[in-house]
């Protein structure tokens, strides 16, 4: 993985009043206690770049990152103070052999508990404070923002639609987004409740059914990446497997992939394959302007991270879940219930060529949209990984 | 004074354990049972470990995973600790306020029976092969017929819907007792903290189940009848479930942990031969945790779209309860401060609970701050959190309190030798197994998966996490040889075995004798036992003269009423609206017989009190 | 404590309340009703928040018809009133005045149950069944609720007419009809609400 990214500005300078001045007041605090919390995070792992809220990439994700320092340094102080006292007490105060007496019976004391109870709350206001100012903070409205994207997240048991309402476009499993960009998320469900998040770039929000449409953003960082997305809410059997990807490209890559997703649909080569394809697949899936768009749109799908959200493409395997494209596509394909049970992907009826040349076409089923930077990008970071 | 003697109505072996209404013996009862369906919910925490011992091992499939997690939460909450709840608080708060018994102990016997039929109607869903999964809080669409076919959600319903009553029942019978039943001269602010722990519970129960009670109607209905609360296509709304659901679900974690509280502040003052301190500001945080956990159930939701002045509100509110719990565990550390500290192995449940508690604490105040929730809400960092608090916290305080009140209640003291390996191996395993999660979660692990990506830096502390549920559950097999060990041997406890007890059920005999105080006591002050102990007396003083005292006749209706129920149950669960009528005509009958027939109970002779050599 | 001094022959004014199960049973059920409460207050909230979801079926202003819904919570508030009488009949110790009392308050429930199944009829013809939408799942949850509430309190005191023509007025008999009662009252209350909440706002928007 590449360095952690450069340092984004914390303080949002365009914010004037009040607010600007207190949050400004509670950056201080913040980099005192960060401090405390610095060191406490270096006894763990932060976790991968690509997934942990304590690894974050994206605005968003930082902002919540400082609300869980703020709340982890003071409780951080709360656990030494408590474990501190607890251990010199059950040490100072032991029953010794021999020692039969009857202790003062105390009964209280007013101005202890009068340190007790004010010293929490004002804990409580230093982490009050900018809770509450995040929390609005991140309601921020960026839907009528000109220049924000927005894409409509739909849920389904046990995958993602994404459809760019700006551009007329659907893709599903992988949102590619441009980098320095603000995305607007309006999320629902087909079925059942999920939670879309990106750990690494911004949290989550509950997809609930149409009617309850949710609303979040995320901030793009300036730099490109694949970040990886989960579902947060059980969903059935298949939960633990329904990932997603958000691609950060350059704008000349979002561009192309804006157009090449626009661009006529491209069906396989060999007429036979066509035939069962149109017929077997594309009941279902959409690529292109073709079939139907009831299931994930397979436009491009070889140029995807992964196969049904699950099966990582890389021409390296390393693990279980690993393979290249074409693999995947085809293990996927032989048997969805395998990859992801409880899934709704039928187990097609297909013979052996039609299996292996249905999934050489859709591997091979690429939009060639990466800039030169991109493709650069990629390399290194794949070299670095491995 | 005159009085009828009416015959004698008493069972022996089984049945007397079926018609019992002794406080004394339905605590036992709830114990045995709580204790079995809280084996049972191990025993499924275990089989998750091992699931997620490495990753995409499998162990078990998807499907049973699911339901291996919804059982494992709602038997643990619902069948597992709270009966032991109740069987602590039966067992033990009528001796507290010296009470010869609870206000009504035919509806004590019956709430023992619904929750343990309710609880066995759930876990046959085992049997049938199915069973509930769609969480423990079971949020639909997933959990209504579309999603989840057939009767596995059935059996959550029904079964939580018949033990709920159990639960409500137990609420109203201790506020009636604790109000109405205490001896003379124990005024509120005499009482001892468990017995305050069991009243704000209790009103915690009245006041919550009956929201859940609602829930499960609708639920039921929805997947019964036809019923378009949570169904989006009909107009129903999603978001009723959650808001009704949590609106019960918060004030239940507090029903859980105050008895816990409670416990533990028995524990602590005993242990350390001193006044718990800040009796006065216990009380009063007891109150006040009690009442905002009604006002904090949103925090549960903050992905849900509930807008930002809700969640900055609910934010607010919730952080709010660290304060009267913080009051708390500093009295506790105070208590201790200055005092002379036995470690005896309810102490040593005692004092792990506190720094553990506190640990689970401090983690609710950061999953409070709503942005921050947005990254660990429904992450393994929640699941870190509330095993905290639930486990390290309350089961580390049920330990406490069997350790503590189990000479007692079964005239035996536990072998202490096993007690503290229970101690240390569950203790130890507790902190491998969820501290790790907090980590899990704040590196992207959400919770609820059956499985996990190899690479993705998860392998090493899931494997810890499932070695620390072993060394835990290592822990439990030694409290069970500790229980067959103990049973073997004579009852030899004393009256006060531990020798530093405070309060009042220590001043009568272990176990307590059927009528409890063959003289009602009176009670001169706070921890009134001790203060006797420190003014030369070995007893307490008589409220009253050595009269006959009136007993309740033993009944068989409240178990005949619960299998009605459960019978019912079936019948809902598997659409034969015949059966499910018979089951509630069955119990309908049963409660006008007990209306019509009049049942003045018994009296027991001052004679035969005398013959026992028992005083109060 | 005992519960025998009725042995003597005089009953205390309030016999509900001269034993310490008299007094246990009365505080009990307060507290019952105080669980009753939120279980008809999450009830309320639920219909509140659904009322408007008539997925195409009939909205409430075109459903209800006041005058037979007036009628009925006129019957309802009148049987309260009789349940009255019927405890202060029994303070005064008068066996055939608390039963005749009694027997008029069960008869006014079931002629409240009967306008309510009545209105129920109609309303399925109207094609407001309870699996129509989510309105009419929680207007019939709601009402239906109550209305199961009545059916049981008629069952309940009649049941108790039956033991207080047998025993009497006694130190046992008399909690029971006290509490009953108290229970008889709530569910008007309930009434109340569901006459305000359900069909007045019902019919105003």
């Amino acid at each position: 993985m590449p360095p952690a990214a450069p340092r984004m500005a914390t303080v949002n300078t365009e914010e004037a009043g009040l607010m600007g001045v207190l949050k400004n007041r509670w950056l201080q605090w913040l980099r005192l206690t960060s401090l405390l919390a610095g060191a406490a995070m270096l006894l763990s792992a932060c976790g991968r770049a690509d997934l942990s809220p304590l690894n974050p990439q994206g605005e968003v994700a930082k902002e919540q990152l400082n609300i869980m320092k703020i709340s982890i340094s003071i409780m951080t102080l709360v656990v030494v103070v408590v474990f501190t006292l607890a251990i010199y007490v059950v040490i100072r105060y032991r029953r010794r052999p021999g020692n039969d007496g009857i202790p003062v019976q105390v009964e209280g004391n007013h101005k202890l508990e009068i340190i007790w109870t004010v010293i929490p709350l004002i804990l409580l206001v230093i982490l009050g404070v900018p809770t509450v100012q995040t929390v609005f903070g991140q309601a921020k409205d960026y839907s009528k923002d000109e220049d924000a994207i927005l894409v409509n997240v739909t849920a389904h048991q046990y995958w993602w639609k994404f459809e760019y309402p700006q551009e007329g476009i659907v893709t599903a499993q992988e949102l590619v987004v441009p980098k320095n960009s603000t995305i607007v998320i309006e999320a629902k469900t087909a079925d059942v409740l999920h939670s879309f998040w990106v750990p690494a770039l911004a949290g989550k929000i509950d997809t609930n059914p149409a009617g309850n449409i949710n609303r979040m953003y995320i901030k793009t960082p300036d730099k490109t990446g694949i970040f990886l997305g989960k579902c947060a809410e059980l969903c059935g059997p298949a939960h633990a497997l329904m990932d997603f990807k958000v691609k950060v490209v350059d704008e000349e890559s979002y561009a192309n992939w804006i157009s090449a997703m626009k661009a006529p649909a491209k069906l396989p080569e060999d007429p036979a394959i066509a035939e069962v394809f149109e017929k077997k697949c594309l009941s279902c899936h959409a690529v292109g302007d073709k079939g139907v768009p009831v299931y994930p749109d397979l436009t491009g799908i070889g140029d995807r991270e992964t196969v049904a959200g699950i099966l990582v493409n890389t021409d390296n395997p390393k693990y279980k879940h690993e393979g290249t494209v074409y693999d995947n596509l085809y293990r996927w394909i032989k048997n969805p219930q395998e990859v992801k049970p409880g899934n709704l992907m039928p187990t097609v009826e297909l013979t052996e060529e039609e299996l292996q040349g249905i999934a050489r076409y859709l591997a091979d089923y690429k939009l060639h949209y990466e800039s030169e930077e991109l493709r650069n990008n990629d390399a290194t970071s794949d070299k670095e990984e491995r | 004074m005159a009085h009828g003697s009416h015959a004698v109505k008493r069972y022996k072996g089984i049945l007397d354990w079926l018609t019992t209404v002794d406080h004394k013996k339905i605590g036992i009862l709830y114990l045995l049972a709580g204790g079995f369906f809280f084996l049972i919910g191990g025993l499924e925490a275990i089989l998750i470990r091992i699931q997620l011992w490495k990753p995409m091992n499998d162990f078990v499939s998807p499907d049973t995973f699911n339901e291996l997690i919804t059982m494992h939460g709602t038997t643990m909450i619902f069948l597992g600790v709270m009966p032991v709840i109740f069987g602590l608080m039966n067992c033990i708060v009528p001796l507290q306020i010296g009470a010869r018994d609870v206000a009504f102990p035919f509806v004590n016997a019956l709430g023992f029976w619904t929750f343990f039929f309710g609880g066995l109607l759930l876990n046959i869903s085992w049997l049938t092969g199915h069973v509930p999964d769609a969480g423990w809080t079971s949020y639909v669409p997933l959990a209504s017929t579309t999603f989840s076919n057939g009767p596995g959600v059935d059996y959550y319903v029904l079964g939580l819907q018949i033990s709920g009553i159990g639960s409500l029942l137990g609420g109203i019978n201790f506020l009636v007792t604790i109000i109405n039943m205490r001896a003379p001269g124990m005024s509120f602010m005499r009482m001892p903290m468990f017995t305050w722990a069991t009243f704000v519970t209790s009103l915690l129960i009245l006041l919550a189940f009956p929201a859940l009670t609602v829930g499960l109607v609708a639920l039921m209905f929805d997947r019964l009848f036809g019923g378009n609360f949570f169904d989006p296509s009909a107009g129903g709304n999603i978001m009723l479930w959650e808001h009704i659901f949590w609106i019960f679900g918060h004030p239940e974690v507090y029903i859980l942990i105050l008895p816990a509280f409670g416990i533990i502040s028995e524990v602590v003052t005993t242990f350390s031969r001193k006044r718990l301190f800040g009796y006065s500001s216990m009380v009063f945080a007891t109150v006040l945790i009690g009442f905002l956990g009604f006002m904090v159930w949103a925090h549960h939701m903050f992905t849900s779209g509930l807008g930002p002045v809700a969640n900055a509100l609910f934010s607010i509110a919730t952080m709010l309860i660290a304060v009267p719990t913080g009051i708390k565990v500093f009295n506790w550390l105070f208590t201790m401060w200055g005092g002379s500290i036995k470690f005896t192995s309810p102490m040593l449940f005692a004092i792990g609970f506190i720094p553990t508690f506190v640990m689970g604490g401090v983690t609710g105040v950061m999953l409070a701050a709503a942005p921050a929730d947005y990254q660990y809400h429904d992450s393994y960092f929640v699941v870190g959190h509330f095993h905290y608090t639930i486990v390290g916290g309350l089961v580390s305080g049920l330990f406490a309190g069997v350790h503590y009140w189990w000479p007692k209640i079964f005239g035996r003291k536990l072998n202490e030798t096993l007690g503290k390996l229970t101690f240390w191996f569950f203790i130890i395993g507790f902190h491998l197994t969820f501290f790790v999660q907090h980590f899990l979660g704040l590196t992207g692990m959400q919770r609820r998966i059956y499985t996990y990506l190899d690479g993705m830096g998860f392998n090493e502390m899931n494997l810890i996490s499932t070695i620390g549920a072993i060394t835990m559950g290592v822990g439990v097999i030694f409290f069970l040889i500790n229980v067959i060990v103990t049973s073997a041997k004579p009852r030899t406890a004393t009256n006060d075995p531990w020798e530093d007890g405070r309060t009042l059920e220590w001043a009568i005999s272990s176990p307590a004798p059927e009528y409890n105080f063959a003289q009602l006591p009176l009670i001169r002050g706070y921890d009134c036992y001790w203060k006797e102990k420190m003014e030369g007396n070995r007893e307490m003083q008589p409220a009253e003269p050595l009269g006959p005292i009136h007993m309740p006749s033993p009944s068989i209706l409240p178990f005949i009423m619960s299998v009605g129920l459960f019978i019912a149950g079936f019948g809902f669960i598997y659409h034969q609206h015949i059966v499910a009528a018979a089951g509630l005509a069955v119990t309908l009958i049963c409660m006008m017989l007990r209306s019509v027939i009049e049942d003045h109970g018994y009296h027991i002779e001052p004679e035969e009190i005398q013959a026992k050599g028992v005083k109060a | 404590m005992s519960g025998h001094s009725h042995a003597e022959g005089v009953l205390p004014h309030e016999p509900e309340k001269a034993t310490l199960e008299g007094r246990n049973k009365v505080l009990g059920f307060w507290l019952f009703l105080g669980g009753e409460t939120v279980l008809f207050g999450t009830l309320f909230s639920v219909f509140i928040a659904l009322r408007d979801q008539v997925n195409g079926g009939p909205t409430a202003n075109e459903l209800f018809s006041l005058p037979v819904v007036a009628a009925a919570t006129l019957i309802l508030l009148t049987s309260s009133l009789t349940s009255v009488f019927a405890i202060q009949a029994m303070h005064r110790n008068q066996t055939k005045a608390t039963v005749n009392w009694l027997v008029v308050t069960v008869l006014l429930g079931l002629a409240f149950l009967g306008l309510e199944i009545y209105e129920f009829v109609e309303y399925a013809h109207h094609g407001h069944t309870f699996a129509a939408s989510a309105f009419s799942t929680s207007f019939y949850s709601l009402v239906g609720f109550h209305g199961g509430h009545v059916a049981f309190g008629i069952l309940w005191i009649s049941l108790l007419i039956w033991q207080v023509l047998r025993r009497g007025i006694t130190l046992h008999t008399a909690p029971k009809v006290y509490v009953a009662g108290l229970y008889w009252h709530f569910i008007d209350v309930v009434w109340v609400f569901i006459f305000s909440v359900v069909y007045l706002m019902g019919k105003v928007g």
